[in-house]
């Protein structure tokens, strides 16, 4: 089987010839080019040239071409802090008081450099790998956005105290994300992986999520002409898998806070499950912890497909050494092999 | 007392802002404004922070009944308060990240607890120990989000050695819930999960202290 195979075997719910890795690594491009990640992110053919290597180097079954989360933010005109070793971080909000809600207008794709550079890497991307690869594309979800577009204590007042503005920030954000989302899966991404960290249940109460995020993505999902992945960026979803399925997604991102094998019980035959490697503390381990993290994630949640080995954030750090990476993919190709025998 | 205090959280954690300052003003009647933060506020926020870490609350829930338990606090006890003194000189920050929710939560919650304490904002290394050796301070609460600050906290801790400053150093945010021994590695003397662990630990601290 290619890549491409052996996921959508498993996104079936049935067993591919291994269990498909996900190793989002997508700073890790700027070491191989020996680049600053500043750089490394400037130009379309940097990022192809740093994904192609990646890709063969760690054996990961996708290619990321997400560059990082302000990306998004830029294109509403916000500002972007580069650092040496770290993710670029945001810089000041664009919303600062509600009422500018008010007035607030979606940026278009293609006024953007900042995105149609990131389309122009995904068409190179597409040409190289053809099918063989699916190419999963990063898109905000409206419901999270808002914590870099006005701050994360200002978005949280908003929901609980402006519900009106909420929903016109919402719409506004809706229109964005699909078009933002159609524009990638046009250029020739295979799915979008939909980040949407405010839903979990470590953000805001599951009740509140349904009144809310759900609605949102329910909206946004229906009009996105492709498969997503919905991703909780660590946050727990447990309690809400029926809820997150309902959304429409194939994918649920999850937590190295909740277990593996509680998680596949209750997302059997309704979700894929991403994750759960826990990307802080990969950091710091060895060769062998590496294999038996794998293999403990694997033994959870293998058997029977319904399950692709990656993060639990959707990014690996910067920090995390290459012998760390390379176990991993040693690892999956010794215990990933189905079927799952060594499992008791 | 127990059941003003059950009452108490679960207005908090509901957001029934009208009912959890009916209870803090029945509270006030019987006791003096410190006794109701000792007795009522902390237990309660103590209470949600354990639930919390048990993942049965969400954030969204601490950062709205810390702001307002702030609000209710701040109207009898205001920072002039002699209530508020004696304490040790202690500062609240977000180290080279731009994610302030954290630092909000504990400041709120440390000052709906009784504490006086500098609010930084945002702040790099070296500005940082400018301000710690200006302002004399004995306890740091340092917030981050992204795993990479975290690392600098072992940047501060190098500087703050060399000038030969002592400083308790507590920390917390998501880094830390994801690997336990994170704390220990970057050279801070305590870690918190929660902000009513914050409070807790400030309280010993202090005791040592002063």
């Amino acid at each position: 089987m290619n890549s491409m195979q052996r996921v959508l075997t498993t996104l079936s719910h049935k067993e591919p010839d291994r269990v498909p890795l996900f190793l989002l690594t997508a700073l890790q491009g700027a070491k191989e080019l020996d680049l600053s990640i500043e750089d490394y992110f400037s130009r379309a053919d940097y990022v192809v040239e740093g994904q192609m290597r990646l890709l063969k180097k760690y054996r990961s079954d996708c290619l990321y071409p997400f560059f990082y989360v302000p990306l998004e933010l830029e294109a509403w005109g916000g500002e972007v802090i580069f650092q040496l070793d770290c993710p670029p971080n945001t810089g000041a909000p664009i919303i600062y008081r509600p009422e500018e809600i008010d007035r607030l207008q979606p940026p278009r794709v293609t006024d953007a450099p900042c995105l149609t550079r990131v389309l122009d890497t995904i068409r190179q991307l597409k040409a190289k790998v053809g099918d063989s690869v699916p190419i999963i594309a990063v898109a905000t979800s409206p419901f999270s956005l808002p914590v870099i577009q006005m701050g994360f204590d200002r978005y949280i007042e908003l929901i609980y105290e402006q519900p009106d503005r909420l929903a016109r920030l919402m719409r506004v954000n809706e229109e964005f994300c699909v078009e933002w989302s159609n524009a990638q899966l046009a250029a020739g991404a295979t799915a979008i992986c939909y980040f949407d960290p405010v839903s979990s249940v470590t953000v805001i109460p599951r009740e509140l999520y349904l009144k809310t995020g759900q609605q949102v993505a329910k909206r946004t999902l229906a009009r996105i002409n492709g498969p997503t992945a919905t991703h909780l960026a660590s946050g727990r979803g447990l309690p809400i898998v029926d809820d997150i399925a309902a959304t429409g997604t194939a994918v649920m991102g999850v937590s190295a806070l909740e277990d593996l094998a509680e998680l596949k019980a209750a997302a059997q035959g309704k979700l894929t499950l991403l994750g759960n490697l826990n990307g802080i503390e990969m950091r710091r381990w060895t060769a062998e912890q590496a294999e038996a993290e794998v293999k403990r994630a694997i033994a959870k949640a293998g058997r029977g497909g319904g399950f692709i080995l990656s993060d639990n954030h959707g990014e690996i750090p910067w920090q995390v050494p290459d012998e760390v990476l390379l176990a991993i993919g040693d690892a999956v190709e010794r215990w990933g092999r189905y079927p799952l025998d060594w499992i008791e | 007392m127990e059941e003003l205090i059950h009452d108490f959280r679960e207005a908090l954690e509901s957001l029934d802002q009208i009912k959890a300052k009916a209870l803090f003003q029945q509270a006030l009647r019987g006791h003096s404004p410190i006794e109701v933060v000792e007795q009522v506020v902390v237990p309660a926020l103590e209470q949600i922070g354990l639930h919390w870490n048990e993942g049965s609350i969400a954030l969204s829930q601490i950062y709205m009944s810390g702001r307002f338990c702030e609000e209710l606090v701040e109207q009898v006890l205001p920072p002039s308060d002699p209530d508020r003194k004696h304490q040790p000189r202690q500062a609240i920050v977000v180290l080279n990240d731009y994610h302030m929710l954290g630092k909000r939560i504990i400041y709120s919650v440390m000052r709906s607890s009784g504490f006086e304490l500098f609010n930084y904002g945002r702040m790099d290394v070296n500005e940082l120990v400018e301000r710690v050796i200006t302002d004399k301070l004995r306890i740091l609460l340092i917030s981050v989000l992204m795993m990479p600050s975290a690392l600098k906290i072992r940047e501060l801790r190098n500087a703050l050695d060399d000038r030969g400053i002592q400083l308790k150093i507590l920390v917390g945010g998501a880094p830390f819930q994801f690997d336990p021994l994170l704390w220990q590695e970057v050279g801070a003397d305590a870690m918190g999960l929660s902000a009513a662990d914050a409070v807790a630990i400030v309280q010993r601290w202090a005791g040592e202290i002063t």
